[in-house]
């Protein structure tokens, strides 16, 4: 146990360093600068292990990730917002050539106008480009999931982005235990997956493919991303062996006798985790992971606990939509013979979420306007 | 040196590779994976060689090809680069090809980032002077007066040709020189040199391409051949931005700008006008070479 004072940024950079890559590009943007600075410190002390890279564009940031990743060299990168938008192709690309690169996004509003508030908008607009997302509710969860990031992103072979909210998690100071690099490599180990380019031996590598290839090897990268919830607890034995800890890929903590809960991700999570002892017969159900969707655990969670009703806090909007955590919360309840009503309070633009604003939607009834759909500026 | 002498017995490249007839940009790939060996990367974006290479699992190269999105070479380079160093792998030669656009244009800002950062590789940009392998549209690599598909008739290209060797020169990388398909030996020579060199290394290639810019395909030497000779893209070498050489064969008899354009479709509908502001823009660059030159010969001399 060392437990140190730190943000969820320096947790973060700490994760990283306790892993031990071979290369960090990364391009500095608000709120993630300081994940690169720390970072940056421990290459100037001598204890990054590997390179760090100041690079001239988010873009090039992933890109030189995408290119040592191919080497067979373990990689990281941070971005946040506009950042994350710009390496949109990237990501793509990375998930799609299988290079297991770990990345941190901190949550941060995309303009116009500009905005530095954490909306979750710029990591859930990646959904559907193959990477895994593993949202955090505080920083020890961010020194945890980084970890367990590359452990999962090299037995998968695909991409893993932890993201957690930018201020509200990234520059706010907790006791975290920081565990040593040994203890943490023990459990991690070298990189082990193998090289795509090797000297010497020809190949032809992303090349033209048709579409009936290309079909083959998305349904492999949707079946293999399937497989995260049993490695995930398989990780988490082995970590909770490692470190007196562990998590699921949903955090329940629903009282008993409740009959509705509240859906969160990432720092709102935390903020209804301390509000529950004043809502009445309410629980919480925190999604840790967002790709793969966790749906068969979420229908699991309500079928046992007899829920009736969610209430689902987003901390963003598809425009046109609604609260992309609400939606593809439907979707997954769609199956179930009776689906509890799913409400949806939505924080765009990263509005902070309040104990009273729970306390008042909680007590609207059933029977009021506006019951399904609330917007943060009506509390 | 004549087709004859060339050896054989290294060629990096497979018959059946899917370049059209005449594609300056095979010829080019081929001579330079020749000069550097079997022990290299190619690091290879958005281009006509992303279909010349062929469709996986075959290939056309003797090398491993990773292939990288259109704006990223520079960038893909460099973690290659940093990669296989990491892996032990000190003795690869990391190469990044890309075209003019992906060199000029879209790929721009990662060269310059890979340049400033003087990145241990060799960029090798093969300029067919437009987007060709998309149908032949304008980039900033295409010459004042051409026809494209984006400047049709009676459009043409309006502005000059970037002057990307300037811009490496300005980057003060260690390395950097022009080539073209007609002098293999000169090309190579320089690929052999940039091989040599620690750091960043730039290679401009001129490369005809028989269906963008209308010309027969047995006309491809012929073609590049002019283009020097005419001073359109004159051959020399620069060493950290400052020492320039120029290496234009001596024997060389020069030629008139309206021979090369002569045997081009796309500057068919070229008036006098056009012709001499294109003889402008080349005195003026070939002078300020010239110029830069022999400064290097004058502070030699000192």
């Amino acid at each position: 146990m060392a437990f140190q004072m730190i943000s969820g940024s320096q947790a973060a950079a700490t994760a990283v360093q306790r892993v031990g890559v071979d290369l960090v590009a990364a391009y500095p943007i608000t709120p993630q600068t300081a994940i690169v600075e720390a970072l940056a410190d421990f290459s100037a002390k001598g204890e990054l292990g590997g390179e760090f890279v100041s690079v001239e564009s988010e873009y090039a940031a992933l890109a030189c990730c995408n290119g040592a990743a191919a080497t067979g060299a373990r990689v990281f990168t941070a971005t946040a917002s506009h950042g994350l938008a710009y390496m949109h192709e990237m990501i793509h690309w990375c998930s799609g050539a299988r290079f297991p690169i770990v990345m941190v996004n901190v949550n941060r509003t995309i303009g116009a106008p500009w905005c530095l508030d954490p909306d979750q908008g710029d990591s859930l607009s990646q959904r559907d480009t193959g990477w895994l997302q593993l949202y955090c509710a505080n920083a020890q969860e961010v020194f945890d999931m980084v970890i367990q990031a590359f452990i999962i992103a090299e037995e998968l072979l695909l991409p893993c982005m932890v993201v957690f909210d930018g201020f509200y998690i990234s520059h706010t100071y907790e006791a975290v235990d920081v565990a040593d690099a040994d203890q943490v490599r023990k459990l991690v180990g070298p990189p082990a997956f193998a090289p795509q380019v090797i000297p010497g031996q020809p190949g032809n590598l992303h090349g033209l493919s048709t579409g009936e290839t290309h079909l083959k090897l998305v349904k492999d990268r949707h079946q293999t991303m399937l497989r995260l919830p049993v490695l995930f607890n398989k990780i988490n034995k082995a970590f909770a062996k490692q470190f007196g800890r562990s998590y699921n890929i949903l955090e329940t903590q629903i009282p008993s006798g409740a009959k509705r809960a509240i859906v969160a991700a990432g720092a709102t999570a935390e903020t209804v985790r301390w509000a529950l002892p004043v809502l009445a017969d309410t629980g919480l159900i925190q999604l840790r992971v967002f790709r793969p969707f966790p749906a068969a655990e979420i229908r699991q969670v309500i079928e046992e606990n007899e829920l009736t009703e969610l209430l689902v806090v987003d901390r963003n909007c598809s425009v046109g939509m609604g609260g992309i955590f609400a939606q593809e919360l439907r979707s997954a309840l769609y199956e179930l013979p009776k689906p509890p009503q799913v409400r949806s309070l939505i924080l765009a633009g990263g509005v902070d979420l309040t104990e009273q604003m729970l306390v008042d939607l909680l007590q609207t009834t059933g029977n009021e306007e506006n019951f399904a759909l609330r917007w943060g500026d009506e509390f | 040196m004549k087709i004859a002498e060339i050896n054989r017995q290294d060629e990096m490249i497979y018959p059946g590779h899917n370049a059209c007839p005449g594609c300056g940009a095979a010829l080019a790939v081929r001579y330079l994976t020749k000069a550097l060996g079997k022990n290299i990367v190619l690091v290879l974006t958005a281009s006509c060689w992303s279909i010349i290479s062929g469709m996986p699992p075959l290939t056309a190269l003797k090398c491993p090809i990773l292939h990288c999105p259109f704006p990223s070479a520079g960038s893909v380079g460099s973690g290659v680069r940093r990669g296989l160093n990491a892996r032990g792998h000190h003795d690869t030669t990391v190469v990044v090809l890309a075209g003019d656009g992906g060199t000029f244009d879209i790929g721009l800002q990662a060269l310059s980032g890979a340049a400033q950062r003087n990145e241990d590789y060799i960029f090798v940009c093969y300029d067919n002077e437009a987007y060709m392998n998309t149908g032949m549209q304008t980039s900033s690599a295409t010459p004042f007066g051409a026809r494209t598909n984006t400047a049709p008739y009676p459009l043409y290209k309006e502005g000059e040709k970037k002057d990307i060797m300037q811009i490496m020169a300005a980057h003060t990388v260690p390395y950097a020189a022009t080539a073209t398909v007609a002098f293999p030996a000169d090309l190579e020579e320089k690929l052999k040199t940039a091989q040599k060199v620690k750091g960043f290394r730039f290679i401009h290639i001129l490369a005809p391409c028989p269906p963008g810019w209308g010309t027969e395909s047995s006309d491809t030497i012929e073609v590049s051949r002019l283009a020097v000779a005419t001073g359109f893209f004159p051959l020399y070498e620069v060493r950290n931005g400052t020492n320039w050489k120029l290496t234009v064969p001596a024997d060389i008899k020069s030629a008139s700008l309206s021979q090369y354009l002569g045997l081009q479709r796309r500057f068919k509908e070229m008036d006098d006008r056009r012709l001499n502001e294109l003889q402008h823009e080349i005195n003026r660059d070939y002078q300020r070479l010239l110029d830069q030159v022999a400064k290097v010969t004058a502070e030699t001399q000192q």
